[in-house]
Order: C-alpha cells, then structure tokens, then sequence
C-alpha cells in the first residue's frame, strides 16, 4: 500500500464520517461545523487529485463563504445550543432503507461498468482554464458565463428584496402579524378539539 | 494517484450524495436541510472532476461545469438564506411543518 493510497482512505473516511455526523448531529450549530470539515475534506481530496485550483475555489467559496453565510444564519434565526427534535422512529428507519437501497443500486451499477482509462496526461492551467472560458469559438465557455454573472446579479438584487426589513409603519406587517394570531388562535380550537 | 480504481473515488461520490439524501428525509429545519443539499452539490462535483481526470484527460469540461455549480450553489445559498431569514421574521420559525399556508 502506497502513501497515495493511505492518503486517499484517510480523505474519504474523514470526509463521510463527518458527513454522516452532519445530518445526525442533534444540534445545529455542530450540524454546521461538521458540515465545515466535511467541506475541507473534500477540498483535501481535490489536493489529492492534483486539482489545486478546484481545491482553492471550494475553500475560498464554500469554507469561507456559504458555511459563514449558514453559520450567521444559524445566529440570526434560533438559538444555537437548543436541541432539535428528534425525526420520528419510521422517518429514520424508512430513509435509512431507501438510503441503503438507492446507495446499493447505485454503486452495484458503478461496480459493474468498466470505465476505459483516458491515456493522455490530465494538464490544467489556470492560463489554459481562463483562455477556455472566455473564448467564443468552439469548446468556448463564454456564454454560460455570461449567463452566470446574470444570475449573480439576479440573486444578489433578490436577496436584498427578500431579506430587507419592512419599515414599522407599514401596514403589511401588521396584517402578518394578525394572521399569526389567527393562525395560533385555529391551532389552540383544533387541539382544544381534539382533546 | 492511479493505484487507486475509479469505482472507489466514485464510492466516496454516491456515498456522500446518499447522506445528503438521508439528511434531506430526516431533517425538517429549514437550514439544516439546506447543508444537506450543499452535501449533495459537493458529490456531484467530486464525481465531474473525477470523470474528467480519470477518462477524458484532454479536456476540461468537468473542471467548468464544477466551476459553474460552485458559483450556482453560492447564489442558491444565499436566496435560501434570505427567505428562510424572512420566514423566521413572519413565524418565529424555520420549520417547513409550520410554513404550510401556500398548501391549501
């Protein structure tokens, strides 16, 4: 067994336990920080794969921004240390067997396909990368990415829509917060029925 | 590097896809159930990347389509966040049980 390949069991073990503590986890603030080093771990597997800009952009994009961005969220909407509640006994049980079966089909399928190897050498740049994605002609990417700084545009005047605060004096929140009321007045009658 | 088969990078791959997939069932907090799409979007990446490497070495199609999705899933993340914060302001919660007045 080579360092590479103790390597690579290494990466993997730490990036699916970290992954599986992630969505088990009963508190949401770890349910992030596992999520953190699950994210670093696949990072780590870019670097093994000799990848290093993919492996820069998942730390500068994911490490550094959506798990900050999850991670504040996690502070603006609930507290961090309550416990959340546990999924029912058949919930689990039920995606546990889906999990499993759709995992086993899945990788019997992967197992019995016999993918031919390229023979040529893998060689990237970062010149080579920015000159493929900015060509116009054929294999050129310059479309998508067009396309793509439009939809950042998109999310970021969508997001300040969405998320900015209506101004007290405004009648909209009043009508929610009326409709709250009612809503939690209906829930009392029905479990007061229920009873 | 090429000691180790293509199936078992593509283990590692489904693997993680199918956690995500089991925190996607499980979980009923809105945010939590965002971490596990991003779990999802990372094995996805995982496998354009290893697909590229290991059988079509003389492109680089793989390595913009991770890009591409990498920019996608920051942008989704952040639209997610800002409804999940303005749910959070008009129930005083992030539950999807209690966010069920579009259903009927």
């Amino acid at each position: 067994m080579t360092a590479s390949q103790i390597i690579f069991y290494i990466l993997a073990a730490f990036i699916l336990g970290t992954a599986i503590l992630s969505v088990t986890t009963d508190k949401i603030f770890r349910s992030a920080i596992w999520l953190l080093f699950s994210l670093i771990g696949i990072a780590g597997l870019y670097f093994w794969l000799e990848v290093e800009f993919i492996a820069a952009v998942q730390i500068v994009v994911y490490v550094g921004g959506i798990v900050v961005l999850i991670i504040f969220s996690i502070f603006l909407t609930q507290q961090s240390g309550k416990e959340m509640l546990k999924p029912p006994m058949v919930r689990s049980i039920a995606s546990v067997l889906a999990v499993l079966f759709g995992f086993a089909l899945t990788y019997f399928l992967i197992y019995k396909n016999d993918f031919k190897a390229g023979d040529k050498s893998f060689d990237w740049s970062v010149s080579k990368i920015g000159n493929q994605m900015l060509a116009t002609g054929e294999n050129g990417y310059a479309l998508p990415f067009e396309v793509v700084s439009m939809l950042l545009l998109a999310a970021m005047v969508g997001c300040i829509v969405i998320a900015i605060k209506v101004p007290a004096g405004a009648s909209s929140t009043e009508t929610k917060e009326q409709k709250q009321g009612n809503i939690e007045n209906l829930k009392d009658k029905e479990i007061v029925e229920g009873l | 590097m090429t000691d180790i088969p293509i199936s078992n990078i593509l283990f590692v791959s489904t693997a993680l896809f199918f956690i995500g997939m089991y925190g996607l069932f499980t979980r009923r907090n809105m945010i939590t159930m965002l971490m596990s799409i991003e779990l999802i979007l990372n094995s996805v990446n995982i496998n354009f990347v290893v697909f590229n490497k290991y059988l079509y070495p003389d492109k680089l199609d793989g390595i913009f389509f991770t890009i591409f999705i990498i920019t996608i899933a920051a942008a989704e993340a952040a639209v997610a966040i800002a409804i999940i914060i303005n749910l959070y302001r008009s129930h005083r919660s992030i539950d999807v049980e209690t966010a069920e007045e579009m259903k009927y």
